[in-house]
């Protein structure tokens, strides 16, 4: 390889704004969306975010997380959706994005369905809310929703919060690593939908309480590193301090 | 509408009426996420001048018909306030304000990637709360900072100031009276990162000579003010890592 020229003008995980120079020349942008070439090679931010820059087989590759913006679908992403409205053969869900999900009857049923001697209120009815995935979505349509897979479909109990859908990444962790140490250190059933949406069944209110100040404080911090551990001390500090859990005993 | 008043020596001694010198602009602030429900706010002070903007989108089109197959629609409304003015503004939509909005919206499309978001809306929201000269620069400076606040990918931020002639001298970011009894007055908004002008009127006369002077005023208060921009975006997330 030729030896490439570049310059990268700001550290691994600053804040960039629109309007940021942030490197010039021979680079990858991992994220077009965020990242734009302007004229003679530099590389400009478009959205406020943190610039996670990489070396990547003698090339620096560059991208950004954002820190804010709306939930737009992507086929297989796990999402929360309510029922807000009922057709004749398909429910519409409130999804968080610019566009409804349509879930339709017979994916939803498992079997072919006839509007004329069924009706869809009888299974699922306006503000209920359904675990589903997108299973096909182009932006020339509407997100169609599935449930056929393990884990989806109505949800009957539990609670359910939203955060801001960027954010939901750092809820998860690297290798799901904050999702299962919330899991084990609460003892919650914890589903996150990419949309933002948590639903949590957990075995007391106390606890529940403390998993949902535990998430919002993952959201509110999420741009910080060291996140997994701070969030462990917290939870233990905050069951200790309403006696959920004895100093010194696991 | 406005009282029959005398006019006022707008220049003395090199200085402005209200103490600035000619190419100074009046002290700025900015506050961001001022608004709960909305996806993007911004807050933008003039001097007297002071704008609230607010974004909410990309959402769904209502009506459904308007919505564009490979972008994204800007619907931008500007509106003074009954209050903003020292006389009561009828809260009725007044031509002057449904030709602003159209010119501030067009200030600001070719910034924001409405190619992103096909079949949605962006819809930005430009309240005057005070009004003293300068309105629709300060809008289009706000509505750029409401939309870069709701994360909407943007190819740069849009700053405006305006620039006037008084008394036969050009001046920086004009106010109300200075509007009211000088010579021309010339609003420009652009994206001093791609060089690029986005919005230019002008009212009154000037030469080319000193269009061109004005011109280059202003894309120096542009500077300023994208920079403070920047500094307030930043800003917001700097001080939620130190808590």
């Amino acid at each position: 390889m030729a030896s490439s020229s570049h310059v990268v003008y700001v550290q691994n995980r600053s804040i960039i704004v629109p309007g940021d120079i942030v490197a010039y020349g021979d680079v990858e942008i991992a994220t077009p969306n965020y990242l734009q070439r302007i004229e003679d090679g530099r590389v400009m931010a478009t959205v406020t975010g943190l610039i996670d820059i990489q070396q990547v087989n003698d090339r620096i590759r560059l991208s950004v997380i954002p820190l804010k913006g709306r939930y737009i679908p992507k086929e297989g992403d796990i999402v929360i959706g309510i029922v807000t409205d009922i057709g004749i053969t398909a429910w519409f869900l409130d999804i968080r994005a610019p566009f409804p999900g349509v879930l339709n009857a017979t994916d939803y049923l498992g079997r072919p369905f006839n509007p004329a001697t069924d009706n869809l209120r009888k299974y699922l009815d306006v503000g209920d809310v359904v675990i589903a995935k997108v299973a096909q979505f182009d932006r020339t349509r509407d997100p169609i929703l599935t449930v056929q897979d393990k884990g989806l479909g109505k949800v009957v109990e539990g609670s359910l919060i939203e955060i801001e859908p960027c954010r939901v990444p750092r809820v998860i962790g690297k290798r799901r690593s904050m999702i299962n140490m919330l899991m084990e250190l609460t003892r919650c059933n914890i589903v996150v939908g990419n949309n933002g949406r948590i639903l949590l069944k957990c075995p007391n209110p106390e606890i529940e309480a403390v998993a949902i100040l535990a998430i919002k404080k993952i959201e509110a911090e999420a741009h910080t590193s060291g996140l997994t551990e701070r969030i462990r001390e917290f939870i233990i500090e905050e069951k200790i301090r309403r006696g959920l859990m004895n100093h010194g005993v696991s | 509408m406005v009282s029959v008043k005398e006019k006022p020596p707008l220049i003395v001694d090199g200085k402005r009426i209200d103490g600035r010198r000619p190419d100074e602009l009046r002290p700025i602030r900015i506050e961001l996420g001022v608004l709960k429900n909305a996806d993007g706010s911004a807050l933008v002070e003039y001097g007297n001048t002071k704008v609230l903007a607010a974004v909410y989108g990309p959402r769904e089109v209502l009506p459904k018909h308007i919505a564009m197959t490979d972008r994204a629609v800007i619907r931008c409304r500007y509106r003074m306030l009954s209050f903003s003015a020292e006389e009561r503004k009828s809260p009725a939509p007044s031509r002057r304000e449904i030709e602003l909005s159209k010119v501030i919206r067009e200030a600001l499309e070719p910034a924001v990637m409405t190619e992103l978001y096909p079949r949605t809306t962006i819809d930005i929201f430009i309240e005057v709360l005070n009004a003293d000269g300068g309105t629709r620069t300060a809008g289009v400076t706000a509505a750029a900072l409401a939309l870069a606040d709701a994360g909407i990918p943007m190819r740069d931020l849009v700053a405006g100031v305006a620039v006037g002639k008084v008394d036969g001298v050009l001046v920086l970011d004009i106010n109300e009276i200075e509007d009211m009894y000088g010579e021309a007055d010339m609003p420009v908004a652009a994206m001093p990162g791609l060089n690029k002008i986005t919005l230019l009127q002008l009212n009154g006369v000037l030469t080319p000579e000193e269009f061109r002077q004005a011109l280059s005023m202003a894309l120096m208060g542009i500077r300023k003010i994208y920079e403070l921009q920047k500094e307030a975006l930043r800003k917001k997330y700097a001080s939620t890592t130190e808590e």
